[in-house]
Formats: C-alpha cells, structure tokens, sequence
C-alpha cells in the first residue's frame, strides 16, 4: 500500500522495461526505498537509525563472514585461531575489530531506534505490528551477539556462557536437563562452542528476514513522524528518494566517522581486558561482566538477591535466582505490550508534558542500570540497582499505563505541513477534528 | 483487563525488589561489610607511565623494542611463554633475517615424533612460535604475549607490578594482622590480591646489559619489557594507526560532501 500521489515507476531502458515484465524487481526497490515511497518531509535525525541498523547488519554478516573463514570453533584451538586472525590473516585485525565494535555500534544504533520509538509512540496503531517485529529483532540481536562474545574462547567469553546458559537452570523442573541440554553438557565445553558458532552463523540470516518483514509492515501505513499526526495529503510527505536517501547518507557518513575512530584508534576500549586470557574452567574470574549493551538487563538480573517466601516461615516460594530471570526477561517482553499499555491517542512525547517527565526518568533509570549492571555485584551497587529496577518495573507496567489514562495532552497542529510551515491550505477545507 | 494484569505483574517485582533492598539495607546497616586488605591496600598502576606507541599517534621505538626483547630473554623466558609470537615476527621490530634466524637456533622447539613415541627438542627456525615453556615451581606464570590487553591498566601495569615490591606496610600488618605474606609469595600492591608467586625479577641496575648502550636501570628495563609487550599483543599497532588516519580523513570529508549534497536536496522544501 501507499498513498495515492506516491511516484510510479516507469521504466525507460528497454532492458528494464523486459526486465519490468518479468520480475518486477526494481519496481520493488523504486517502491521500497526509492522515489515511489512518500515520507513525512518532517523527520528529524533521530529517524536515521533505522537505515543505519541495516547498514550495520551488513557491516556484521560481510566482516563475520570473512572471519569464520579463518576461525576455528574448536576449544583447543578456538582462542589461537583468533589470535592468527589478529597476527597473520592479512587485514584480520582490522576485521576482527571491524566485528566486535560493529556489535557494539549496532546496539548503539539499536538503542536509539528504540528510545525514538518510546518517546515518539511509534509503537502505537497502527504501527504495532512493526513495534513487534522490532522487539523480535532485538531479541534475536541479544542471542546472536551474546553467542558471538563466546566464540573467541576467552575467560568472559566462557564465563559469561556459564552464567548464562545457568539461568535456565532456574526454571522448575526441567531447569537443569534443559540446561545440559543447551550445553550438550555439564559446563560450556566443546559441544557449546561448536554449536554457538552455527547459531551465530545462522541468526544474523534470521535477523536479516525479520528486518525485511519490519520494512514490509512499515511500509503497510508508511512511516511516523515526530509530531505523531497522520499524513494527510501530498504536501506532507516528500519521496524517500532523493530527500531522505540524502540525508540517511549524511547520517551514514558521520557515524561511519565514529565508528571508525573507534576500530582504529580504541579498539578494545568496550571490551574486557579478561577476554585476553584463554578461557580457564578452574579459575573464575573476580568479576563475571557482559558486555556493555546487556548490563542494565544484567543489573535486574542481580537485583533479586532475596527468595520470595511465606511471611514469617522459611518456606521459599520463588527462589531469588528464577525471580530474576523471570525479571530479566520480563523488562524486555514487557515491551510486546507497550502498544496495548500506552492507551493515550496522541503518539508524540512532544505533545505529551506528564509522559516527557517519566520518559526522561526512564533514559536516567536506564542509564543508571547500566552502571550497576557493570559494576562489581557489590554495595551499593546492588541497593541502587534494586531502586532502579523497581522504577523500571513501575514505569513500564503501572505509571505509563496511568499517565496514558490521565494526563491531558496539548494541542496538536492540525498536519505535518502545518507543523513545518505554519499553516496548512488544506486545514481550511477540511473540517475540523 | 491487560493493564490490569500488566499492573499486577510490575506490582509484583516492585516488591520482591522492595523486599531484597530492604533486607539488603538492614544487613548493611547491621553488619556493614567491612573493607577488605585489597580494597583497602591495592594500587592502580602509575598513570604517569607513557610510551611512544600510547594514542591514536602512537608509533613503536623499535630501539625500545629491541631492548625489551633482551629483557625478555635474559630474564622472563626462564618462566613466561610468549607462544603467540613467531620468531619471524621479530623482523617487524628491526631485526634482519640472519639474526631472526639466529635469535630462533638459541631457543629449543619440541618435536614429537608420532612413529616412535619419541620426544625430543631441535633448534627453533624463523616460522616458529616462541615454545611452550615448561615450568615447575610454585604459581603459573601467565604467557605473556597478551599480557598488556589482559590487566586492566596494560604496560602502566606490567611496568607498576616490576618496580612495585616492597615490604608489606606495618599499617597492614596490624590492621590484618591474617594477611601477612605467606612464605613464597612476595608482596605486590599492584598485584590483584596484593601477594605474587613471583620473585622480584628485575632486582638490581645493569642485571642486563644493552647493546646499544642505554643504561639498564631497573626502571629502564621495566620501561623497555613493558614496551615490547605492547607489541606483543598488537603487533599491528602502528599499521592501524597509519591506516586510521587517511579512513577518518576521508570519512570527514565524505562527511562534509554528504551534508552539502543533504542541504542542496532539500533547498526547496522547508523542513
């Protein structure tokens, strides 16, 4: 579907003309991201992200690709073979670099797209059915970066499969048969490591199908925009080609910018200094820490130091490890929801005052998640962490779905065009809303 | 009803949280944990340490390397390995081939002969990795040739740990009076848990003496081994650095080029 004055294509080059007849491939293109997909003319750079995700999706599948050429998921020789890609493969620093700060910049980039979402209500209809694809995404994201870290067969990499992998171990029942099962063993041993590098393998080209089912859904009602109102007529939108295939390539060219300042000049800044050490089963290491982009899930999960019990017993209802998978995996699912939690019609924070407040608190709780979760599982961390998970909780499932109910939004310009220029011709042949 | 039993749900952690820091809060209040010996006596390493291959500008005194690489082999080979580094590698840090290859006859490579069981050692060729190095004493003496990406602190901490022995304080002592050093450990604040299997190794100036002429105080030779460890764990050190530069130069100005063509586009809608 788009809107009714959106561009057509009309091939001209014989060739593409047959080419047209037979399969309409570049009509395909031309009506996906071309001049034929109309777009508000008024996003600002916070909608860059989603051609920027993409883009390091391919940065991750083309640079891991080469890696696994040269990688060898074996427990005797996995650490090694990483190290002959950093010493011997020609230009295998620069592409195992390329890699591990690619995970980190697309989570950067994944982060934002997120965050935008919140504030500018993008999950709202009739955009669910992208919001949700979405979360699919960022799951399948988590599972796929986190099997990545285990791969060089580092101390965290081995650690961090061992905590892990040992929440499943929480579940009643069939916690610990799972777990081995996970494992194809007791502990992370050779039989993980072999079969997290097929699934490593495998999700991006999942994650890369569910992106273009995101893109197909969100081309179903067309894309937001930051005052949250619907498109109305011709003068709201602009075709995606050339105006935002312009300004995406800005936004490409400046964060390619970052990202390489970090690859070439601090490369090892976000990772661990631990996962320089080949992984030793014997030696635990002081601080078992993911990686940044899991710490503020990280630090829910260590939140729940106390066993649910019966009052004034000692009877464990819920022992404190499952409460926090439970959490853990809660604070993500609980954003399938969020189109059904946040009721308030009026999509944009802009137009919202109670809702800008509590989503700036949540960023902040965020934040300081984050820190907690990299933190040494000690006071005061472990206090605050528990404060900052408690409002993240509240946020999510209680204070959002009131201020949706009760607060009372400003006044909305009557459309897009009206928003840029001041006034909109159509508004005085419409009637009013 | 799905606020209802979202609110149900969020009410329900909210509490187990409320619970835990609450417990959590009346046991720190009741027995606040008490500061351990490392918290209390261990050191960052020396953040005035610097050497020319530090920042985005870095580069490698090959001169440097070279006498780290002496130190190396006069004095931590007995113990450390350095397997990841081949002998062919040293030819990046100035030597030529005639010394590559005589620097690698001078170390023993094992050969296992699979027919007749034997073990036996032969002289080590350029394509050889440094070998294993096998040692019997008290500790395990890391391989060292990721040594500076594995602690925290990198070549401030190697150069830190090697000039960093000293008795143990006699404020230590008498407020953990548990935590002397044990026999055959030999205290280090730079070490993690303050006390290391490792004898002193760098102990008196001139313990190595320097082809070219630099005199080999024992901070010297912990300045150069710390130097060629950095290039030990990233040999490719200089090649990013002078591959960095043209990629972010180029990127500024594709950067500058992409944001002309942007508002060029866009002339004629406001936005």
């Amino acid at each position: 579907m788009s809107f009714p004055w959106a561009n057509e294509y009309k091939p001209k080059h014989p060739a593409m003309v047959w080419l047209d007849e037979k399969l309409p491939l570049p009509r395909f293109v031309y009506n996906a991201v071309g001049a034929g997909y109309p777009v508000p003319r008024n996003l600002n750079y916070m909608w860059n992200f989603g051609v920027l995700a993409g883009f390091c999706l391919v940065i991750q599948i083309v640079t891991g690709i080469v890696l696994a050429m040269h990688y060898a998921a074996n427990t005797e020789v996995a650490f090694s073979s990483t190290e002959h890609i950093m010493r011997d493969v020609n230009w295998g620093w620069m592409l195992r670099y390329a890699h591990a700060n690619g995970a980190s910049a697309f989570f950067v980039v994944v982060y934002a797209h997120i965050f935008r979402g919140f504030y500018f209500g993008s999950y709202k209809a009739p955009r669910e059915m992208i919001w949700l694809l979405g979360v699919v995404i960022f799951l399948l994201m988590m599972a796929t970066a986190f099997m990545g870290y285990v791969l060089p067969w580092g101390q965290m990499s081995f650690w961090g499969a061992q905590v892990i992998t040992g929440l499943f171990s929480a579940i009643p029942l069939v916690g610990d048969g799972l777990h081995q099962w996970l494992l194809g063993g007791f502990a992370p041993d050779n039989a993980a490591l072999n079969r997290f590098f097929s699934l490593h393998f495998l999700l991006p080209f999942v994650i890369l199908g569910v992106v273009i089912l995101h893109i197909w859904a969100l081309h179903i009602p067309g894309s937001s925009n930051p005052t949250g109102v619907e498109v109305k007529s011709e003068s709201d939108t602009v075709p995606f080609h050339p105006y935002y295939t312009a300004k995406d390539g800005f936004g490409l060219a400046v964060f390619l910018f970052l990202y390489c300042a970090m690859l070439f000049f601090f490369p090892n800044a976000l990772g661990h200094p631990d996962n320089y050490i080949p992984a030793n089963p014997m030696q635990t290491p002081a601080h078992i820490v993911p990686e940044w982009y899991f710490w503020p899930f990280y630090a829910i999960l260590r939140a729940f130091t106390a066993d649910l019990t019966i009052p004034f017993t000692h009877i464990v209802l819920v022992p404190a490890k499952l409460l926090g998978v439970l959490a853990m995996f809660s604070a993500i699912l609980v954003w399938f929801a969020l189109p059904w939690l946040d009721t308030s019609p009026v999509r944009s924070g802009h137009y919202r005052p109670r809702f800008r407040k509590i989503y700036w608190a949540l960023v902040i709780d965020v934040v300081v998640l984050g820190y907690c979760g990299g933190s040494p599982a000690e006071e005061p961390f472990v206090m605050i962490s528990q404060i900052a998970a408690a409002y993240y909780f509240l946020h999510f499932f209680i204070i959002l779905p009131l201020v949706s109910m009760t607060e009372t939004p400003q006044p909305l310009p009557f459309s897009i065009t009206e928003s840029v220029l001041g006034k909109d011709e159509a508004a005085t042949l419409a009637p009013a809303e | 009803m799905p606020r209802l039993i979202a609110a149900l749900v969020g009410a329900f952690f909210t509490l187990c949280l409320l619970i835990a820091f609450g417990t959590g809060l009346v046991s720190y209040i009741s027995e606040p944990p008490a500061k351990t010996v490392e918290a209390a006596f261990h050191k960052a390493p020396n953040e005035d340490f610097h050497l020319q291959s530090d920042g985005p500008f870095g580069t490698f005194n090959r001169q440097q390397l070279q006498r780290g690489f002496q130190v190396y082999k006069e004095v931590c080979s007995a113990c450390h390995s350095l397997s990841y580094v081949a002998f062919r590698d040293l030819k990046e840090i100035g030597y030529n081939d005639a010394e590559v290859k005589a620097i690698a006859a001078g170390f023993k490579v094992p050969v296992y002969n699979a027919a007749t069981g034997e073990l036996k050692t032969r002289d080590g060729v350029p394509t050889d990795h440094f070998p294993p190095v096998v040692y019997g004493g008290s500790g395990s003496p890391p391989n060292l040739s990721l040594i500076t990406k594995a602690r925290h602190g990198g070549a401030a901490y190697v150069h830190s740990l090697l000039t960093g022995y000293t008795d143990q304080p006699a404020e230590l002592l008498k407020k953990y009076p548990e935590s002397k050093t044990p026999d055959g450990l030999f205290y280090n604040p730079y070490f993690a848990n303050l006390n290391i299997a490792m004898p002193p190794p760098l102990v008196s100036d001139g313990q190595v003496s320097y082809k070219d002429g630099t005199k080999a105080t024992v901070d010297q030779m912990a300045t150069d081994v710390a130097a060629f460890l950095v290039w030990t764990a990233e040999p490719k050190l200089e090649k990013r650095h002078q591959t960095g530069w043209p990629v972010l130069g180029f990127l500024l100005f594709a950067s500058v080029l992409a944001y002309m063509a942007y508002r060029n586009v866009w002339a004629d809608k406001k936005h």
